[in-house]
């Protein structure tokens, strides 16, 4: 990643802070919607999810462990990048909780549409109608998208101006 | 793979005589270090307690009733497999072993030593890729050819099995993290890929566990393993991330932090 220079950079352009900004809060955003919500919640607290339900393929099967390896590498990272942030210059919070928000919204309609459909890796919850599951899951994914794009708009550095559609 | 289930242990425990050996010996010789380079600088506290854990915890799976009850039970076998090839392994690193070799040693034969940690061959098996690779590949070859069945039959397949789980592990930890010194520390870049590599093969081989039970394991028994071995090693693995990434976030410190806030609260930047 960045070496002593790119550091130096950071620090000098306020662009560069700014794009730092973004990536932590959409590493972070991904990464949380990853790991922690799809292991506290879906795993450990509702128990939709199963650990493996047997029905996956050799592809699928690697797929999922790399998500799971890189949704908790982006969290860590993403928390490091903030903090790398934040010691250089004030931190824009509306444009951090902005990304988040979009990485969040980003990462649950990949993994509503490409592993629970495409991939087929696991299904929301079992023996019931997905269809409705589906529908929520993946139209809530979408609203978390566009609601973290519009803050992310609207939180632009530099000159203000009116905020259109995101 | 051979449908031989329960093969009882084969004469003398070897492994718990070396592992009884190699525990006495690695807790004399960090001992003997304290006390070589006890006239420099203090040696931070925490450095020698992670060094004494690491060895109970490689005691904890290698003698006693966990490594007694690995024999029958794979969910034991698991707890035994994540305290040997990836706490134990982390705790080692922590505590700086080289650092206090190099301390401990008189002058011309700490740079024999460094010289050494610098050759060629060192610096191949060194390598994050190489280590994760002998690390990784240990594994499937472990738990997906008879190579499992065989180490709970023979005692000198097992204690190699053993050896080579903690040796890579530890290979692998010390080529990511640490703060000993690194002959050839590959870039951030390359560690965080074979970090986040390493831990969807491990995390795959699990859930390949969980369908897949070793020959003479129970299908209920193999899936508290692969469980155990998920999660658990997820543990350990977050806890490596944590330490290769603020090791990325300590190197690129600005030089001189308070004139870039200043400038940025006053408008100049």
């Amino acid at each position: 990643m960045a070496g002593r220079d790119a550091a130096a950079d950071v620090t000098d352009d306020a662009g560069a802070r700014d794009r730092r900004t973004v990536l932590s809060g959409v590493l972070f955003g991904a990464g949380v919607a990853a790991s922690i919500v799809d292991l506290f919640v879906f795993h450990l607290g509702l128990q939709w999810h199963h650990f493996y339900d047997l029905s996956t393929t050799q592809v699928a099967l690697a797929a999922d462990g790399v998500f799971h390896a890189v949704g908790w590498f982006v969290t860590v990272w993403g928390l490091f990048l903030l903090a790398d942030v934040r010691r250089r210059a004030e931190v824009s919070w509306a444009r951090w909780v902005g990304a988040v928000v979009a990485g969040l919204g980003g990462f649950q309609l990949l993994d509503g549409v490409l592993n629970h459909k495409i991939l087929g890796i696991h299904q929301i919850r079992y023996e019931v109608d997905l269809l409705v599951y589906d529908v929520v899951w993946i139209g809530t994914a979408v609203v978390a998208l566009v609601v973290g794009l519009v803050v992310l708009r609207r939180a632009r550095p530099g000159r203000p101006r009116p905020a259109g559609p995101a | 793979m051979h449908p031989h289930e329960h093969v009882p242990a084969a004469g003398p425990p070897l492994l718990t005589v070396v592992a009884v050996v190699a525990l006495v010996v690695g807790a004399a010789a960090y001992a003997a270090g304290l006390r070589a380079a006890r006239a420099r600088s203090p040696w931070p506290a925490r450095r020698t307690l992670c060094w004494y854990a690491g060895l109970a915890c490689a005691g904890a799976a290698t003698v006693g009733p966990l490594a007694e009850a690995s024999r029958s039970s794979f969910t034991a076998h698991m707890a035994g497999h994540v305290l040997l090839g990836m706490l134990t392994p982390l705790l080692l690193v922590l505590a700086a072993p080289v650092s206090l070799l190099l301390r401990a040693l008189p002058a011309a034969r700490a740079r024999r030593v460094s010289a050494a940690l610098r050759s060629p061959a060192a610096r191949v098996v060194g390598h994050p890729v190489v280590a994760g690779l002998l690390a990784a590949g240990g594994l499937w070859l472990l738990y997906t050819t008879g190579l499992f069945h065989r180490a709970h039959a023979s005692a000198p397949v097992g204690l190699v099995v053993h050896a080579h789980v903690l040796l890579a592990g530890w290979l692998l930890t010390a080529s990511l993290v640490g703060p000993d010194p690194h002959p050839s520390r590959a870039t951030f870049r390359v560690r965080a890929i074979v970090l986040v590599g390493f831990v969807a093969a491990h995390s795959v081989l699990a859930k390949w566990l969980y369908a897949h039970p070793p020959a003479g394991v129970s299908a209920a028994d193999a899936r508290a393993g692969a469980q155990l071995m998920y999660y658990a090693g997820d543990v350990v693995d977050v806890a490596l991330m944590v330490l290769l990434v603020s090791g990325w976030y300590a190197a690129t410190r600005p030089r001189d932090l308070a004139p870039a806030r200043v400038r940025e609260r006053t408008g100049l930047a």
